[in-house]
């Protein structure tokens, strides 16, 4: 609980306690369970490897999917290694238009993680902020947020995210749009996401602050946004860890569905959600590289995401120390 | 002038006899404003009542293929319409409905139970037919399943009876379940590509100050540079047949002399840029509906990547039907695809709708590149006219040839058909992709 540690530093070494030893300090704590935590340890390389796979694409990928030039139709739906029929330029197949899918896996991975982190970034700032203020402001304005709240989880995300590209789109010059198809599809599935978030902060906060702390934090006058920022946010961000990671995931299969909806990436920059929405007319048909390999990149990267957001949640909780 | 002696003893599913009164009624329904018939009528004059039971047509001018564009156009019964307050269309693209909206009162051998859009359709046999039908169907409901995979597992587990279209990549998987059957047939629909040749600037492309679709090298070498016979191997996995014609074999006024594709060949439409002034290619966007044809997006994208081959840099906008055909029908876009059926059979109806120059009117109402070439207009009212078929063959071909040879659109192939039943169904596939209930059996299931 980092208010109590900061209380407890005032109380011990006055208020003079340089920043530069606190931080070490934590630092230190942080990197012990670290340390001492296999599954935080395997998740945090898993996630390493796939972050420079993904972002050193254009450099270390055997080919370049996006470059159309290069695609060529007849090795078409060529299976992996291993199979009757594979060929060695393409280690885990091509998909139908003759992309090789490892390479698509690593690009169409930027696009993926970068939209699915931003857009939960963007959808946590939003929900925490909104949530802490309802919570702890209470009254009308907590009735307010609320009820926007209802009314927003009453539309599904996919409608939302619509209306907002609706808008965008209206709102832009018609050749302005390509340019800025991926901010747009960010603000739409950030925005569309935040009650979840909200409302999980605000039903935290209301616990938390009628504890001790807060209260003392109030007695010696702090201002509000301290108190929010400072004290209770720290204590609200445990399920907000878990439900974010999720999140993640669902942001990518959503942005797959608004690419098919035409709104997101065109088809010639396919996502990984895109490459798994695609391959997935395939399974039948014996074709399952095609989704199989995204599939699995996109389960291997939320869990890793996941479990390194368990182990940071539960190094967080003091309760649990 | 075209005499019609209606069949007697026919009645509409409410029970009212139909009889002129009906015809002339419907005639008048289909004049107005929001009407979706209204092209199937366009070439009457007026119709005459004689008696009960016979109708005269009078057509502006000689209008020989009238009773090929008349077996799409339906009759209401005038009855049925006052007394449900339907006596005028109400047009669905403004969100108006009226009782005709969702429910049919036809005299055809089903009648429809209920409707749901989107969810359920059910029909049932009309006990009141005027003749006897093979079908023993007691009860058909249609159910849209949208997704590919679903649609087949729902066949394959046995929970529907039958399913159209089946995906291409599935249909050996479908051959080797032993309960099913596919049945498979050329379709008459063609596939084909437009280009924006009537403004003087693209709306989606980085050449501003001039249109390069206006120029037939550039026609040309887009037409070129697609490999047709990959995306029918590939993409379409052998089930379409290319096409250098905008109407498939079995349309009346198909010419297969005309019928010959040149050559793939990314040198020459490179040439052919170079020549039309475009050395480095150029930019243009690509509309394409992502499941309104068989493979639509895939197609779009393998041409994206055949057109990148000769410098052509495609920025595909692929989306599904229910916004993209909003978008390319108010003419919205610079390179399009389309896919068109000639319900009457015969090649008029094509080049009416899809290359002759657009006017109010309805000609040219699809030709969304607005294609425009003097002869063609000559020849397509004098195609509309002429009686003497050999003329208007003849005519027909030399429509095809001035098309083909300025490569008003690019006509790319027509899709195959794939139904996918059990095995125990027996029905007629029509090449129009149209399943008559009245043709089809169910027999018991054979244990196998």
């Amino acid at each position: 609980m980092l208010h109590a540690r900061i209380d407890a530093m005032t109380t011990a070494g006055g208020a003079t306690v340089p920043t530069r030893r606190l931080a070490r300090w934590w630092d230190a704590d942080l990197s012990y369970g670290f340390r001492h935590s296999p599954v935080a340890i395997v998740s945090a390389l898993v996630l390493a490897i796939c972050l420079a796979a993904a972002l050193f694409a254009p450099w270390i990928a055997p080919h370049n999917p996006f470059d159309l030039a290069t695609l060529n139709l007849t090795d078409a739906l060529t299976p992996p290694h291993g199979m009757e029929g594979a060929k060695s330029a393409y280690p885990l197949g091509t998909d139908d238009q003759g992309r090789d899918v490892l390479s698509a896996i690593m690009f169409g991975t930027r696009i993926s993680l970068l939209v699915g982190v931003a857009a939960v970034a963007l959808s946590v700032m939003l929900g925490v902020s909104l949530g802490l203020v309802s919570g702890y402001g209470g009254g009308r304005l907590d009735a307010f947020i609320m009820r926007a709240a209802d009314v927003q989880l009453s539309f599904p995300a996919i409608l939302i995210a619509l209306l907002i590209d609706g808008v965008a789109r209206a709102v832009l010059p018609r050749n302005a749009h390509g340019d800025v198809a991926l901010i747009v599809l960010i603000i739409a599935i950030g925005v569309s996401n935040w009650p979840t978030y909200a409302r999980t902060v605000r039903s935290s906060t209301l616990v938390e602050k009628s504890k001790e702390y807060v209260q003392a934090a109030r007695v010696i006058g702090i201002t509000p946004a301290a108190i929010l920022f400072r004290h209770l946010l720290p204590n609200v961000l445990g399920p907000v860890l878990v439900l974010a990671t999720i999140n993640i995931a669902t942001a990518i299969v959503l942005e797959a569905t608004l690419s098919f909806l035409g709104v997101g990436v065109p088809p010639t920059r396919p996502s990984l959600g895109t490459l798994i929405r695609v391959g997935n007319d395939f399974l039948f048909s014996g074709e399952w590289w095609i989704t199989i390999f995204p599939g699995a990149a996109l389960v291997i990267l939320v869990l890793a995401i996941n479990l390194l957001g368990d182990w940071l949640r539960d190094a967080l909780n003091p309760k649990l120390k | 002038m075209w005499r019609f002696n209606l069949r007697r003893n026919v009645k509409f599913h409410d029970g009212t006899p139909f009889t002129a009164d009906d015809v002339i009624f419907s005639y008048e329904r289909s004049k107005v404003d929001g009407s979706d018939m209204k092209t199937k009528i366009a070439t009457l004059k007026e119709i005459r009542k004689i008696d009960d039971y016979t109708v005269d047509f009078v057509t502006n001018d000689a209008f020989p293929i009238l009773p090929d564009t008349l077996n799409t156009w339906f009759i209401m019964s005038k009855a049925w319409c006052e007394k449900n307050n339907a006596t005028a269309p109400v047009d669905v693209r403004k969100g108006k409905e009226n009782a005709a909206t969702l429910r049919a009162n036809g005299t055809g051998p089903f009648m429809l139970k209920s409707r749901e859009p989107g969810v359920r359709t059910v029909f049932v046999p009309n006990p009141g037919y005027w003749e006897k039908v093979e079908s023993n169907v007691t009860e058909a409901v249609f159910t849209p399943i949208k997704n590919d995979a679903t649609r087949v597992a729902a066949l394959i587990s046995g929970d529907i009876d039958m399913m159209e279209p089946v995906p291409l990549q599935d249909i050996d998987k479908m051959k080797g379940v032993s309960s099913l059957k596919v049945l498979q047939g050329p379709e008459l629909r063609t596939i084909f590509l437009g280009m924006d040749q009537a403004r003087d600037e693209l709306l989606f492309s980085n050449i501003k100050g001039k249109n390069p679709f206006k120029d037939k090298r550039v026609r040309q070498a887009i037409y070129q540079a697609i490999d047709i016979e990959a995306i029918k191997s590939r993409i379409m996995r052998g089930a379409a047949t290319p096409t250098n014609l905008m109407i498939a074999p079995g349309i009346r006024g198909f010419d297969p002399a005309l019928n010959k594709r040149l050559p793939h060949d990314s040198a020459a439409a490179k040439k052919l840029l170079a020549d039309a002034g475009y050395p480095n290619g150029f930019e243009v966007g690509m509309n394409c509906p992502n499941d309104r044809y068989v493979n639509d997006s895939a197609i779009c994208q393998a041409i994206a990547a055949m057109l990148a081959q000769v410098g052509v840099t495609i920025n595909l906008m692929a989306e599904t039907k229910v916004t993209y055909f909003p978008k390319i029908l108010s003419r919205n876009t610079s390179f399009y695809m389309l896919g068109w059926t000639p319900d009457s059979y015969d090649a008029q109806n094509a080049i009416f709708a899809l290359l002759m120059t657009p006017n109010p009117s309805g000609q040219g109402l699809f030709n969304l590149g607005s294609y425009s070439n003097k002869r063609v207009d000559e020849l397509g009212k004098a195609i509309a006219s002429e009686l003497d078929q050999t003329k208007r063959n003849a005519m027909i071909s030399e429509l095809f040839k001035i098309h083909g040879e300025e490569f008003g659109t690019l006509p790319l192939h027509q899709q195959a058909l794939a139904w996918g039943m059990k095995k125990n169904i027996e029905l007629v596939q029509l090449a129009d992709n149209i399943n008559q209930l009245k043709w089809t059996v169910v027999n018991a299931p054979r244990p196998d």
